[in-house]
């Protein structure tokens, strides 16, 4: 509760006119200012006459009155009430009156109130590791309905609209190409600017070629695209499957007895699997053009000894990691975008929410997959 | 204009026993919709739109979909241009004063959506901080304490911390109520405010209403389809046409429905009946 505000600010007397009851009068002007009318006037009155039984109102000089008032009465009719006083309202104005009946006429729901109790810091760990396990149930359970879905898919029994795919295919591919382009462009070029600084120590700074070439082609290619990937379509993917959930479009689907992992989830699914081999190949491609475009402008190597170090270097097995890694990373980001989606709440900021988490874990678990992939293509010696 | 409420300024608007506001009010005129016409490009929604909102009026906006209702109130709130016409709230022209005067004008106006359009990402209580953070220079402490007075004038009282997805339809409706009575407005304005409610809700919505209407003597303006809540608390209107694209009646709706020469309009306040 604030302090009593300024006297000034808001106008009242306070008087004793029987042995057992106090006139508070309400006059001027009780529009909300700077702080709400408090009540230490009226404490230090009740204090200083123990005897008081009753509250008096006179508002006969009241001018303008807003909220303000409707607190300040509230407030006095607790503090009334926490000491057995009886409140008189007959003195207020008659809105005034019926404003408060209607404040005070729903009681509060039993229960309704949020607490907010302090939990042990083990039952803290034991919830937050139940979370967890509840959250991989989840995500489990997802990619079952996704298997289950692709099982009907290539039996021919889909619920499935093929120009669906073919406009994700449009969306997640070449709409995509532009920002692809780019990234990777310069990507290429900050590889082949801090590689060839180095290089250029030892007197081997044709090898700039293979160094880029390299890891475009195994790496940096497939991890670009998968990371622009999962912040333009795995976040576009939760955002219109969260919104669809918002919407009851999604309950429209199952009141028709179709799948939405069929109908929604498998397209995008597909289209974006499909997508990120190609997306990763046009990567490398763009990647080396950045690295050549350093080493031709800058070091003073020509196309043809770039592109000749280049062949010489970069193997199809090379492309071949990459393409594995980006597929992967395909699947993630689509898994990450739809699951996202799927498990939105019902309010516009849930689907905020849903794009942030399916950026966040595409991002986490192409890392993972990263290194997982790594490890792998080192013990096969490819 | 001012948000306050003088004493004993409440209006003295007469109800039948059904509870319906039955007749006009003589208070002052606070809108004026002057030969507003309104349009999205080159495609004309509405024209030739006249007619006044008095002090303690509870004016309906009626008309058949897609006449253009949710349109007018946007224009009236400023949330649209006019295309051209005026909207005048006292002597002032919305469109016409600056940017601070415009301001000033807004704060007296209070806007309940049609879904509630609360901030799902905020809870109720800080829903209705937002406006009093805004336009007042209270403290974080009073403030909450009026968005528990809101909230508890329209039954809400303990769901302070709760989030508009936590609640019901009904509920949220209330809540955006709160909301949108946060700075004491003089002008509430509702767009179907009883859209996807049960009958009892809906009912205690209009009761609502007109128990917000008669304490704080404010005008409201209401766009409804709903004909229970038209004649219950509404005691002038305006019909928009969607074909004449005009309008084609201002008046009581019960005057309307019982002697309106245009059997349209008869027909739109009897459902069809007569």
């Amino acid at each position: 509760m604030s302090d009593q505000a300024d006297e000034r600010d808001y106008p009242l007397d306070i008087s004793v006119v029987a042995p057992d009851i106090l006139q508070l009068r309400i006059r001027g002007e009780w529009t909300t200012r700077a702080r709400l009318p408090g009540t230490t006037a009226l404490e230090t009155a009740l204090a200083g006459h123990p005897r008081i039984r009753r509250l008096r109102f006179v508002s006969d000089g009241l001018r303008h009155w807003d909220s303000a008032l409707l607190t300040f009465l509230l407030r006095v009719q607790v503090l009334a009430g926490n000491s057995q006083i009886e409140v008189e309202s007959d003195g207020l104005p008659a809105g005034v009156k019926r404003l408060l009946a209607l404040a005070t006429a729903v009681p509060e729901r039993r229960g309704a109130r949020r607490e907010q109790p302090r939990t042990p810091w083990l039952a803290r760990i034991g919830k937050r590791t139940l979370a967890v396990v509840d959250a991989a149930t989840e995500v489990l359970a997802f990619i079952g309905e996704v298997a289950l879905s692709l099982g009907r898919l290539l039996r021919g029994r889909s619920q499935f609209r093929f120009s669906d795919l073919l406009l994700t295919l449009q969306q997640t591919g070449a709409q995509a190409l532009g920002i692809v382009a780019l990234i990777s462009f310069l990507v290429g070029l900050i590889l082949a600017y801090i590689g060839a600084a180095q290089l250029q120590q030892f007197g081997a700074l044709v090898y700039t070629a293979d160094l880029v070439g390299i890891g475009m082609a195994r790496a940096m290619g497939a991890m670009m695209t998968g990371i622009i990937m999962a912040g333009r379509t795995g976040a576009a993917f939760a955002a219109q499957i969260g919104t669809m959930q918002v919407n009851e479009e999604i309950d429209a689907l199952r009141t028709l007895g179709i799948s939405p992992m069929d109908f929604l989830v498998l397209p995008r699914m597909l289209a974006l699997i499909l997508m990120m081999p190609l997306l990763c190949i046009y990567a490398d491609l763009f990647g080396i053009l950045g690295g050549m475009f350093v080493s031709v402008s800058t070091f003073d190597i020509s196309v043809m000894e770039y592109l000749h170090r280049t062949r010489e270097a970069v193997h199809l097995r090379h492309f071949g990691v990459g393409i594995v890694n980006a597929t992967v990373y395909g699947v993630l980001v689509a898994i990450a975008g739809c699951y996202q989606g799927m498990r939105c709440g019902r309010s516009s900021s849930a689907v905020g929410a849903a794009a942030t988490s399916a950026v966040v874990s595409s991002i986490l678990l192409i890392v993972i997959a990263t290194a997982i992939l790594t490890v792998i293509f080192n013990v096969l010696g490819i | 204009m001012s948000s306050a409420y003088s004493n004993g300024s409440a209006p003295a608007v007469a109800s039948a026993e059904t509870g319906a506001a039955s007749r006009a009010t003589d208070g002052e005129v606070v809108v004026r919709v002057q030969d507003l016409t309104m349009a999205y490009g080159s495609f004309v929604v509405q024209q030739h739109l006249d007619f006044s909102i008095r002090r303690g009026d509870i004016f309906i906006i009626m008309g058949d979909s897609g006449c253009g209702k949710s349109t007018l109130l946007r224009h009236m709130v400023g949330l649209m241009r006019p295309a051209a016409g005026r909207v005048l709230y006292g002597e002032c022209d919305f469109w016409a004063v600056d940017e601070s005067q415009r301001k000033q004008l807004i704060r007296n106006f209070g806007m309940s959506y049609q879904r509630g359009a609360l901030w799902s990402s905020m809870t109720l209580a800080e829903n209705i901080a937002v406006p009093l953070a805004e336009y007042t220079d209270l403290d974080a402490t009073d403030i909450r304490e009026l968005a528990r007075l809101k909230l508890a004038l329209v039954g809400l009282a303990g769901f302070e911390d709760y989030y508009p997805s936590e609640i019901s339809g009904g509920m949220m409706k209330r809540a955006a109520l709160a909301r949108a009575i946060a700075l004491d407005p003089d002008i509430v304005y509702f767009d179907e405010p009883s859209a996807g409610l049960d009958p009892i809700s809906s009912r205690l919505l209009d009761d609502l209403i007109l128990e917000l209407r008669d304490s704080l003597g404010a005008t409201v303006v209401v766009v409804t389809h709903e004909l229970a809540s038209i004649f219950t608390i509404g005691n002038n209107s305006v019909f928009l046409d969607a074909e004449k694209k005009t309008m084609t009646a201002s008046g009581a709706p019960r005057e309307l429905r019982d002697h309106s020469p245009d059997p349209k309009i008869r027909r739109f306040l009897t459902r069809g009946e007569k």
